[in-house]
């Protein structure tokens, strides 16, 4: 159980942006994606979402390839823009539970609504926002907004979880407090969390494994002739959380490769 | 040194007064020259008096016409204001659904933005003659001409609003399970409504136009019929009262829509301040 990048590159036109991406992430684990501006980070999440495809290899979610258009097994978290401004709080989390299970009308009414009411008020609860549930996003601070935008998102319970600098926007204080809520959802649902910060204290406090991009070639003349790759894969071992993950992979492969033996 | 006057603020009692200043301006430029020239030739028909514009209102609204028995401004309302509301009316929800649909699928727009981009090039009083000829001189041309003459500002200007939209909220609703139809009914109708009705408002004062101008070349009822027709009599004492009848039903008619916009549609002006 694991999400396999083999040998992934991506080009635009002769313009080299990522290059000879090679990892193996299991289930669960928290990755930091940390480098310059500009080094394809982003790239590489829009990758993972499904908004770009690779221009070589392959990224293959527990063996199979990964959809190639954004779905609701990876969720995303971006710095702005990333709840529905039509929306109150409680509709803004009803709608990915209304996308799953009113395919018409792509909206809840009368017992159904109710029922789903339930479902949406524990997920705002435990993000702690259920004082703000008929408030508007433009009502709320922007810290409340990236609390709102991560229940929105974890409602459906993707296996992936992408956040692209998603406290670049707040001051100190709010973001130890969103840290805190990250990691306490992080260990109570399991996801794969791809997090891009450009606050290393921040992905080390975080993570169980740093990932850093960064060019380790470069042409003066043609600055797009070498793309950036991951310079530094960093398992941060001597945190706890990460050996359960770990073990639980290595025990997941070894039952497949015996189970291939039979 | 005083502060600049970019940085200066009428309080509201003053900025009222400013506002009111014009029309009264204007009331008393009126009443001063129609009394001159009344007072020169008592039977001048360009600058009629109050009491001549109020007796022609009177007649017009609360007089059945002798010929037909009907009260004429009524009549003429009726009939300007159906032909509008059609015109509007179709040319609002093709641009829903045309300019969504422009705005959202790429194929679509590859198949139809450019055949949109040119006609809304064709002048389309130049092809009121046309529209008479193919849709005869009934009602139906009218309304035709209103759709030519607005829809295609509206379907661009809908397609536009939608491919501005911040590319992030439509790449989350799709990482939140959305079809492209849930998309469309849960996070762009509702988002562009709002939009949509503020670009009606800026096409009441074209579709005004050519309902007037359609309606002044061949009719045979409407607040544009009447004005163009009286005009052979030189009856100011008609034209005026009707334009200003038109002036203030197109007033409400924004207003209207504007207060429409803020009551169901709460979120945009919610928290703003």
């Amino acid at each position: 159980m694991s999400l396999l990048i083999d040998n992934v590159w991506k080009e635009y036109g002769d313009q080299i942006v990522l290059e000879r991406l090679n990892m193996e992430i299991p289930t669960g684990e928290f990755c930091a994606v940390v480098g310059p501006s500009g080094c394809g980070k982003t790239t590489f999440l829009r990758m993972l979402l499904g908004m770009e495809k690779p221009t070589r290899g392959a990224m293959l979610l527990d063996g199979k390839p990964l959809p190639d258009e954004p779905g609701p097994d990876r969720g995303i978290v971006f710095q702005r823009y990333s709840v529905y401004p039509h929306l109150t709080v409680l509709d803004n989390v009803m709608l990915p539970l209304e996308f799953e299970r009113s395919r018409f009308f792509g909206r809840f009414f009368g017992a159904e609504r109710r029922r789903a009411i339930g479902d949406a008020r524990s997920c705002i609860a435990s993000v702690g926002l259920e004082h703000a549930m008929d408030k508007y996003p433009s009502e709320l601070s922007g810290g409340m907004q990236q609390r709102l935008a991560i229940a929105q998102t974890l409602v459906r319970r993707p296996k992936i979880l992408l956040l692209d600098e998603p406290f670049g926007a707040l001051d100190p204080g709010t973001k130890s407090q969103m840290h805190d809520l990250l990691l306490k959802l992080w260990q109570e649902e399991g996801m794969t969390v791809f997090m891009i910060t450009h606050d290393l204290h921040e992905g080390f406090k975080l993570a169980t494994r740093v990932l850093s991009f960064d060019k380790t070639r470069r042409d003066p003349q043609a600055p797009g002739a070498y793309g950036a790759t991951v310079i530094y894969d960093l398992p941060l071992d001597d945190k706890a959380e990460r050996k359960p993950i770990v073990e639980k992979w290595k025990r997941r492969t070894l039952e497949t490769q015996a189970g291939m033996v039979h | 040194m005083g502060r600049r006057i970019i940085n200066r603020h009428p309080a509201r009692g003053s900025a009222l007064v400013l506002g009111v200043l014009p029309f009264l301006a204007l009331a008393v430029l009126y009443v001063t020259f129609s009394s001159l020239r009344l007072a020169e030739n008592p039977d001048d028909k360009l600058l009629p008096a109050l009491s001549s514009i109020g007796d022609a209102i009177h007649r017009m609204a609360f007089e059945p016409d002798q010929r037909s028995g009907r009260y004429l401004l009524w009549a003429d309302t009726a009939a300007s204001l159906t032909r509008l509301a059609w015109g509007l009316g179709i040319a609002t929800l093709m641009a829903l659904v045309t300019g969504i649909a422009v705005g959202l699928v790429p194929y679509v727009r590859a198949w139809l933005a450019p055949l949109i981009g040119v006609i809304s090039l064709v002048p389309p009083m130049a092809i009121l003659p046309i529209l008479f000829i193919v849709f005869g001189l009934d009602d139906l041309s009218k309304v035709v001409l209103i759709v030519i003459g607005i829809a295609p500002f509206l379907i661009r200007d809908m397609s536009m609003r939608v491919m501005e939209m911040p590319n992030e909220l439509l790449i989350k609703a799709q990482a939140l399970g959305a079809s492209t139809w849930q998309i469309v009914v849960r996070i762009i109708l509702p988002q562009m409504l709002p939009r949509l009705i503020d670009s009606v408002r800026l096409s009441l004062g074209p579709a005004w136009l050519f309902l007037i101008a359609a309606e002044g070349i061949a009719a045979t009822e409407g607040l544009g019929y009447r004005i163009f027709l009286v005009r052979r009599y030189l009856a100011m004492d008609v034209i005026l009262p009707y334009v200003a009848w038109i002036t203030l039903i197109a007033f409400l008619m924004d207003w209207g829509l504007r207060r429409l916009s803020r009551r169901i549609f709460p979120w945009i002006s919610r928290g703003m301040a």
